[in-house]
C-alpha cells in the first residue's frame, strides 16, 4: 500500500506536472502577464459572463424551410414538365398541406411524367427525399419524406452557419464562436464586443436581394388594400428608406437576385451619398444589362428581405455588371449591408431568440475580485489545513495547489470555457479534494488513537477513508455526467468542471499525497506521528 | 507542535435522541417551502421567465439612484420593472416583463431594451451599461424544463447508485436528504424573493454535491460499524457513527465555509448569489446528513442483518441435505 516503485513516482509525476505545464498559457494570461509567443499556447477560454461580450442564440424556423423547398419543387417540376420534348401538358397545380400536386392533362402523359421527375426525388445522400404518388389516373402527388426534411433544415443550418461565420469574420472580431446547437439552432458568441447591436444586425440579416421592374401606375390604395393585377407582387418600403408606409407593386418574371453577386463594397457616390456598390459575375451581369437596356426610364425595384430600400429610375443600360444600391445609408449601415451581401443570403430567416452582453468593464472586474476572494480564502484554508495536521496539512496543502492546476490544465487541452457556474464546479470540487485529504487524516488519528503503529495507522487511514472518498466520487460523477447529459448551457458549463476536478481531486489528494508520505515514511522512520 | 483540534476526542453526543422533532420541524419546513413557491412563486430572473435585464452602474454616485429608475423606466408603460441593486451600491439590475406582443418577437423585444437603454443615459449623466440579456418565452420554458429534468434524473441516478452500494434504505435516505436540501433551498429563495437564474442552478447541484459527500461518509460508517458492533441497537449505532465523522464533518464543512466567506464579502456581484446559496447549502447539506438521512434509516428497517449475506437457496438445500432443518 505504502509501496511506490520507480515506475509509479515517474508516472504520478509526470502527469502532475504535465497536465500542470498546461494550465501555465491560462494562468499567465489572466494575471495579465504575456506567455511567450514561441511556446504552445492552449488556453481556457474565459466564458462570455466573465470576460465580457454577446452571446446571441439564432433559431430557424423549420417549417420556413419545408416550405421554401416546397416551392423549389415546384419550380423544378414546372420547368422539367415544360422543357420536355415534347412538353407534357400539367395544370391545376397546388402546394397545400406541404404537399405538391397537380394533374397531367392526359392520362397517356402520366407515365412519361413519373419518369421525368423521377431524378429529382432522391437528394445527394441517395436517401429518397420525396415520395411520387398517382392519385385518380392522372394526379401526381409528391410528398416530402421525414429524412428529405431533416436533410434540408441541416443543410440551410450548415450554410447559415458558414455565412454567419463570414459576416463575423468581416467584422474583425477576435475569436468568436459560432456553432449549430441541436436541431435548428445556431449560437454566436463574440468575446469583447462593445456593440452587440451591430453582431445582431449582421447576424439577424437575410441579405435576400432582388432587382425587380415596377408597375407604375399600380394605385397606392389598392396597394394598401394588398391588391395587385396578375404576376405582379407587392412590397412596402423600408422604415428608413424615406417612404415608410408605401408600396410598391412589381412584376414577379424579368428580375434579377443577389445569387450572381460576387462583390459588394461600401462606397460614396458623386453627390457624396452613401452606397454599396455591387458587381455581379458573367451571367448575372448579362441578365443587368438586358434589364436595363430594354426598360431604361423606367422604376425598378431594389429590394432586400422583402423591403423596397428604394426604386430608382434606369438612367442608362448598364453593361458593365457594376451597379450601386443606393438608400438612405449611413456609413456603418452601407457596410453592414456590403458585408451581408458578400457573404451571401441566409438560406433562411433566423430570429435571436435570446440575447446576452456583457459590458468588458463588469467582466474584468469579476475576474479581478473573484480571484481576489479565492486568494483570501486559499490563505485561510492552508492555515487552516497546516494547523490542523501539521506535515500532512502541508502534503494536502500542495495536493490542493496541483489539483486546481491540472483542472485548468485538462480544460486547456480539451479547449473548453469556464463560466460562473463553472467556478461552482470549481468550488465543489476543491471541497471534495479538501474533503478526501481531511477524511484520510482523521482516520489516521484515529488508527494512532487506537494504538496502531505508525505504518500500520497511516496504511488504515489511507484504505479506510478511500472507501467512502470513492463512493463519494463516483456518486457526484454519476450525477455531473447526467447533468452533462441534460442539462443546457451553464448546467453543462458545472458539470465539465466537476467531471474533470473528481478525477483530479482523487489523484491529487488520493494518490499523490499518498507517494508524498510514503516517501516520508521511509525515509525518516518516524516512530510518532504529530497528526 | 500541538496541532489545532477542533473536536475533541471520543465526542459522544446523543444527536439522535431529538430525531422525532427533528424530523417534525424538517418536514414541517419542507411543506413551507414548497407552501411558499407555489403561493408566492419564485423571482425568476430572465433566463426562466423570458424578457430583459439590464445591468448597469452609476459610476459617478455612491447610492444607485433607485426609486428613479424604476419611475423612469414604469414611465415608458412597457409594465412595471424589477430595480434591484446588485451587488455594490451604486449597480442595479433592472428587469422588464414583456408584453405579450413583443413575446416571441424578438425584434421587438430589443426595440424595447434600446428605448430603456437609450432613455436612461439620456436621464442620468453617470449611467454605464454593463450588460444586457434579452430571453425569449420560449428559450424560457426550456431552460426551466431542461434544468428541472436534469436535476431531477440526476438525484434518482444517485439514490440508485446508493442502493446498489449499499442496501435500498440508504438509497431512500440519501434521496430524501437531497429532497430535503433543494426543498429548503427552493423556500429561501422563496421566502427572500431572491433572484433564481440558472446560476443558482448551479449552485444547487453544488450543494446536492456537497450534501451527497456528506451523507456518503455518515453511511460509509454506519456500514461499517454495522459491520463491527453486530449488537448494537441501530439508534445508539448510528450515534457512534456521527460521532466518530464528526471532526472531519466539522472541519470540511470549516474549511469550505472559510473559502466561500471572502467570495460572499468581496467576490463580484455577478457570484452573490451563487456563492449566498452554496454557504446556505453547507449548513443545510450537513445538517441533513445527520437528521434526515441517518434516522430514517431506523425507520426504513435497518439494522445488524443489513450488509449480511442473506441465506440462499443452495444454503437452504444444503442444510436439508444435512438434516437440520
Amino acid at each position: 500500500m505504502l509501496d511506490f516503485p520507480l515506475w509509479k513516482r515517474g508516472w504520478f509525476w509526470g502527469l502532475t506536472l504535465a497536465l500542470t505545464a498546461l494550465a501555465l498559457p491560462s494562468i499567465f494570461s489572466l494575471s495579465g502577464a504575456r506567455w511567450p509567443a514561441a511556446l504552445p499556447d492552449p488556453e481556457v477560454n474565459l466564458g462570455l459572463d466573465l470576460a465580457g461580450g454577446s452571446h446571441i442564440l439564432l433559431e430557424a424556423d423549420p417549417a420556413e424551410v419545408a416550405s421554401q423547398r416546397l416551392r423549389n419543387m415546384e419550380e423544378s417540376v414546372r420547368s422539367t414538365l415544360r422543357r420536355a420534348e415534347p412538353s407534357v401538358g400539367f395544370g391545376d397545380v397546388s402546394t397545400a398541406d406541404g404537399r405538391l400536386s397537380f394533374m397531367v392533362e392526359s392520362v397517356a402523359d402520366v407515365d412519361r411524367a413519373r419518369s421525368l421527375l423521377e431524378p429529382l426525388l432522391n437528394g445527394e445522400g441517395l436517401v429518397r427525399e420525396w415520395n411520387l404518388s398517382v392519385v385518380d389516373e392522372t394526379r401526381i402527388v409528391l410528398t416530402p419524406t421525414e429524412a428529405g426534411l431533416e436533410a434540408a433544415v441541416n443543410a440551410a443550418m450548415d450554410s447559415s452557419q458558414d455565412v454567419i461565420d463570414r459576416r463575423i469574420n468581416a467584422l474583425g472580431t477576435r475569436e468568436p464562436t459560432i456553432i449549430r446547437q441541436g436541431e435548428n439552432r445556431i449560437v454566436v458568441q463574440v468575446p469583447g464586443l462593445q456593440d452587440p447591436q451591430q453582431v445582431k444586425e449582421l447576424v439577424g440579416r437575410t441579405a435576400k436581394l432582388e432587382f425587380k421592374l415596377v408597375n407604375e401606375n399600380a394605385l397606392q390604395t389598392d396597394l394598401a388594400q394588398g391588391i395587385a393585377e396578375p404576376g405582379q407582387q407587392i412590397f412596402p418600403y423600408a422604415a428608413d428608406s424615406g417612404f415608410a408606409g408605401q408600396n410598391v407593386a412589381v412584376y414577379r418574371l424579368g428580375g434579377i437576385d443577389g445569387g450572381s453577386l460576387i462583390r459588394a463594397q461600401a462606397s460614396r457616390n458623386q453627390d457624396n451619398q452613401d452606397v454599396v456598390v455591387i458587381q455581379f459575375d458573367q451571367q448575372g451581369g448579362n441578365r443587368f444589362a438586358k434589364l436595363t437596356s430594354e426598360n431604361v426610364g423606367k422604376q425598378f425595384a431594389i429590394i432586400l428581405d422583402g423591403e423596397v430600400i428604394s426604386a430608382p429610375v434606369i438612367q442608362d443600360r448598364i453593361l458593365s455588371g457594376v451597379s450601386e444600391i443606393s438608400g438612405n445609408f449611413t456609413p456603418e449601415s452601407a457596410q453592414q449591408l456590403a458585408i451581408s451581401l458578400q457573404s451571401g443570403a441566409l438560406p433562411v430567416d433566423l430570429t435571436v431568440v435570446e440575447e446576452r452582453t456583457v459590458g468588458p468593464d463588469l467582466g474584468a472586474e469579476s475576474i479581478r475580485l473573484g480571484l481576489l476572494a479565492m486568494l483570501v480564502g486559499s490563505i485561510a484554508v492552508v492555515t487552516l489545513m497546516i494547523a490542523s495536521y501539521g506535515r500532512f496539512g502541508v502534503y494536502a496543502t500542495i495536493a490542493l495547489v496541483f489539483n486546481v492546476l491540472m483542472i485548468l490544465g485538462i480544460m486547456a487541452l480539451m479547449n473548453t470555457t469556464l463560466t460562473l457556474p463553472g467556478i461552482a464546479g470549481f468550488v465543489l470540487t476543491i471541497g471534495a479534494a479538501v474533503d478526501a485529504n481531511v477524511l484520510i487524516n482523521e482516520r489516521i488519528r484515529e488508527e494512532r488513537k487506537r494504538g496502531r503503529r505508525v505504518i500500520a495507522a497511516v496504511e488504515n487511514g489511507y484504505r479506510e477513508a478511500s472507501r467512502a472518498i470513492f463512493d463519494a466520487n463516483i456518486t457526484n460523477f454519476i450525477a455531473g455526467v447526467l447533468l452533462f447529459m441534460f442539462g443546457t448551457g451553464p448546467i453543462r458549463g458545472f458539470a465539465v468542471v466537476l467531471v474533470i476536478g473528481l478525477f483530479t481531486s482523487v489523484f491529487t489528494a488520493v494518490s499523490l499525497t499518498r507517494m508524498w508520505v510514503a516517501g516520508w515514511l521511509r525515509r525518516a522512520r518516524p516512530q510518532d506521528l504529530n497528526i | 507542535m500541538k496541532l489545532l483540534k477542533l473536536v475533541p476526542d471520543d465526542t459522544n453526543i446523543k444527536f439522535l435522541r431529538w430525531r422525532v422533532p427533528f424530523y417534525v420541524v424538517s418536514i414541517l419546513l419542507i411543506a413551507a417551502s414548497w407552501g411558499l413557491v407555489l403561493t408566492k412563486g419564485l423571482n425568476y430572473g430572465v433566463d426562466f421567465a423570458g424578457g430583459l435585464n439590464i445591468t448597469a452602474t452609476f459610476t459617478e454616485s455612491t447610492q444607485a439612484p433607485v426609486g428613479e429608475l424604476r419611475e423612469t423606466v414604469a414611465d415608458l408603460g412597457y409594465g412595471e420593472p424589477i430595480v434591484q441593486r446588485f451587488g455594490e451600491d451604486n449597480q442595479v439590475s433592472i428587469r422588464v416583463p414583456l408584453p405579450d406582443s413583443a413575446e416571441g418577437n424578438p425584434e421587438a423585444a430589443q426595440n424595447i431594451a434600446n428605448a430603456i437603454v437609450a432613455e436612461l443615459e439620456a436621464g442620468f449623466a453617470d449611467f454605464r451599461l454593463d450588460g444586457n440579456e434579452n430571453v425569449s418565452g420560449k428559450v424560457s420554458d426550456e431552460f426551466r424544463s431542461d434544468a428541472a429534468f436534469a436535476l431531477i434524473a440526476a438525484m434518482l441516478a444517485v439514490a440508485l447508485y446508493i442502493w446498489i452500494r449499499f442496501e435500498w434504505q440508504f438509497g431512500v435516505g440519501a434521496l430524501f436528504a437531497l429532497f430535503h436540501d433543494v426543498s429548503l433551498t427552493l423556500g429561501m429563495f422563496a421566502l427572500f424573493q431572491l433572484e433564481f437564474s440558472l446560476q443558482i442552478i448551479a449552485a444547487i447541484l453544488a450543494i446536492i454535491g456537497y450534501s451527497l459527500n456528506d451523507t456518503i461518509v455518515v453511511y460509509d460508517r454506519i456500514r461499517e460499524n454495522l459491520k463491527k458492533y453486530r449488537k448494537m441497537p441501530t439508534p445508539e449505532l448510528l450515534d457512534l457513527s456521527v460521532n466518530e465523522t464528526l471532526a472531519r464533518t466539522v472541519m470540511t464543512s470549516l474549511t469550505l465555509l472559510i473559502a466561500l466567506v471572502p467570495l460572499l464579502l468581496f467576490g463580484p456581484a455577478s457570484l452573490f448569489g451563487m456563492v449566498a446559496a452554496i454557504t446556505l447549502g453547507i449548513f443545510v447539506g450537513t445538517y441533513s446528513s445527520v437528521y434526515m438521512a441517518a434516522p430514517i434509516l431506523i425507520w426504513l428497517g435497518v439494522d445488524s442483518h443489513s450488509f449480511v449475506p442473506g441465506e440462499t437457496d443452495a444454503d437452504k438445500q444444503e442444510k436439508v441435505a444435512r438434516g437440520e432443518v
